[in-house]
């Protein structure tokens, strides 16, 4: 009985869109506050760090090669002689600006499967989601390794990598929102007004999911970072010119035989604090908005 | 994945009932395979029409250097062989021909033809993965099962925080740091390989070869299934059946072990399975890391060299083994939870 009133009270609270409890409200939001700001500050000093000191990555400087942090060097200096502190936050920028254009085509890519399955329904919806399932059976790391391999070489090919293989969670959340908007009594009205499909689905359905997809998107981000930095780092990402963090802890691989261990760890704290504040700010977002598709969400 | 049929905990299931289980998680297996037919060929011919798109030229990897100084006749000459001048429909039949009598082509990178490579390489992928899996699934029981024991101690604040950060670092970095550590700064385990350089092959050479490898995967698998353990503790120790069980004084070892566990024990398995391309994944970069002669450090491999046929042959194989993991999870689930529907 205290099990079924409980339940109730839970179910009603998130339906006024209250959190459960102060406790766990709270941290969600502390979590989300932290990730928006230490997302604000590593954006800020991704943005101005690199352009306050010189960094010329295509020359190398055996004077300053793989000292220790310092002073004058915070972060240390690696194998080519560059600061990491400006090389790492070079990459930083390279990264996210990467990670950003990937997740929006996805997001975008995706809302339009999903919303098209959902509206469709029937026998196109099926065959759309097992298009899906099918794009979702190749581990996308895998798929994106190919389509890099015989791309290679072009900035484009990386892009297209990470916005091909991650449009499929998108695809899924959006069509779930389609299959329930669908019900609603408003589009109904516009049925009975005389919209045509294409009018639903243009004037109804898409500006109705522009906030799932906004948080898709921001759901995607770590992921993007993490896509990029995973296949510059086997080589096959970025162009050394563009050096991305996956880049810096390539050329590492070397220096860290030579026991210079700084050149492994600043860059990897930078890319975990990154991935970190942006899932805290993504989950925080979320609980904010849609408080009742708490689980449904989760990436 | 799983469809949740009508729950009814009141009703028994007769006898005959049980046998017509079987028979539908083997229409459930068949369904599957059936879908993995389509799976494959869409795959397949997707990775086909990408080869087809890319400027690559397969004739570079097959001269190399050599081919500036080959001539017009011996490369068309080469042409004809490869059949490379062949539209992507034709290409792509002769190659699903091959696979259906065993030939995958030869894989240009390592000189030698793909199911070598492969019959060479999937037993250390698989080593690797299996004692990975194995350590992650030991980390998630007992770290899992403590969380959720004494939920909001300070075992389990660290060990959710600790699993949170986890998430967010990628398995090389997770690699590369424990290289740092134990091979270079304390100098207990080797830095890469399979045995020291000149040492033959032997078990207690690659058990300390495959030791920092495996821990590395193992933990990067570990948190999602750690958080995942603990939630599923969390509601198993709220259910009826281990407060009846508490009422009748049983002791807190046995309320834990062995009724609330088992029923959190099913989502995990489930879970396992869904998360194969993860492993996967984990897999293609730790091998590179450790350079680990296995399947997945074949990928980059055949990535870096443009080696398409050891290419495709390694995606569908991957295809493979995520459409396995998730028939895996179904199945088990189905035969272990009389529950869930098995039309899905």
């Amino acid at each position: 009985m205290a099990d079924l009133v409980g339940a109730w009270h839970s179910a009603a609270r998130s339906r006024a869109g209250t959190p459960r409890g102060r406790h766990i409200g709270g941290r969600a939001r502390l979590r989300g506050l932290l990730g928006v700001g230490g997302l604000l500050v590593l954006i800020a000093a991704a943005v101005l760090l690199p352009s306050l000191g010189e960094l010329d990555q295509s020359k190398v400087n055996y004077g300053t090669r793989l000292l220790a942090p310092s002073t004058a060097h915070p972060f240390g200096t690696d194998a080519n002689g560059a600061d990491l502190l400006l090389r790492s936050f070079a990459g930083l920028r390279v990264s996210l600006l990467v990670a950003a254009l990937c997740a929006a085509i996805s997001t975008v890519l995706g809302s339009l499967f999903g919303a098209i399955s959902g509206a469709l329904g029937g026998w196109p919806d099926r065959l759309l989601m097992r298009l899906v399932d099918t794009v979702n059976a190749v581990p996308h790391l895998l798929l994106g390794i190919v389509i890099v391999a015989l791309f290679r070489g072009n900035l484009w090919a990386v892009v297209a990598s990470i916005a091909l293989t991650h449009w499929t969670t998108v695809a899924r959340i959006v069509r779930a929102e389609v299959l329930s908007l669908r019900e609603r009594p408003f589009i109904d009205a516009a049925i009975s007004g005389g919209s045509s499909r294409a009018r639903i689905l243009r004037r109804h359905l898409l500006p109705a999911i522009v906030g799932q997809a906004a948080i898709s998107a921001v759901l995607l981000l770590p992921h993007a970072v993490w896509h990029e930095t995973a296949l510059s780092f086997l080589g096959l990402g970025l162009p050394p010119h563009l050096a991305s963090i996956g880049n810096i802890l390539t050329e590492a691989r070397r220096a860290v035989l030579l026991g210079s261990w700084w050149v492994v760890v600043f860059p990897s704290v930078l890319l975990v604090l990154t991935t970190l504040a942006t899932s805290g700010l993504a989950a925080g977002w979320r609980d904010r908005l849609v408080p009742r598709r708490r689980s449904e969400l989760a990436l | 994945m799983v469809e949740r049929g009508e729950v009814d905990a009141a009703r028994v299931m007769p006898h005959s009932a049980h046998r017509s289980r079987y028979h539908a998680v083997l229409g459930l297996i068949g369904r599957r395979l059936l879908f993995a037919v389509p799976v494959f060929g869409v795959v397949s011919f997707g990775v086909f029409l990408l080869a087809a798109a890319s400027p690559f030229d397969p004739l570079d990897q097959y001269y190399g250097v050599r081919m500036n100084r080959a001539s017009e006749a011996d490369l068309a000459r080469a042409r004809e062989q490869l059949g490379t001048d062949d539209s992507v429909f034709v290409q792509f039949g002769r190659w699903v021909g091959g696979v259906f009598t065993g030939d995958l082509g030869v894989s240009r990178s390592f000189r030698q033809p793909v199911t070598e490579v492969l019959a060479e390489r999937l037993p250390w992928t698989v080593l690797l993965c299996a004692v990975g899996l194995v350590l992650a699934i030991a980390l998630a029981v007992t770290l899992g099962v403590l969380a959720a024991w004494r939920q909001g101690g300070w075992a389990d604040r660290l060990i959710t925080a600790t699993g949170h950060a986890l998430e967010g670092i990628p398995p090389f970095v997770l690699a590369l740091l424990s290289i740092a550590v134990f091979s270079l700064a304390l100098g207990w385990l080797p830095v890469a390989g399979l045995t020291d350089a000149g040492a033959g092959l032997s078990a207690g050479q690659v058990a300390r070869h495959l030791a920092l490898p495996a821990l590395v995967l193992g933990i990067s698998q570990a948190p999602w299934l750690v958080l995942h353990l603990r939630q599923s503790m969390l509601s198993s120790l709220a259910d009826e059946h281990v407060t009846g069980a508490r009422a009748r004084g049983l002791g807190e070892r046995l309320v834990v072990l062995r009724h609330a566990l088992p029923t959190a024990l099913l989502p995990l398995i489930t879970l396992i399975g869904v998360r194969v391309p993860e492993l996967v994944t984990g897999a293609v970069l730790v091998e590179e890391v450790f350079s680990w002669p296995g399947a997945a450090a074949a990928v980059v491999q055949a990535a870096l060299a443009v080696d398409f046929p050891l290419l495709a042959a390694l995606t569908l194989l991957a295809a493979g083994t995520t459409l396995l993991g998730s028939l895996f999870a179904d199945v088990t689930t189905a035969l272990l939870d009389p529950r869930v529907a098995t039309d899905g």
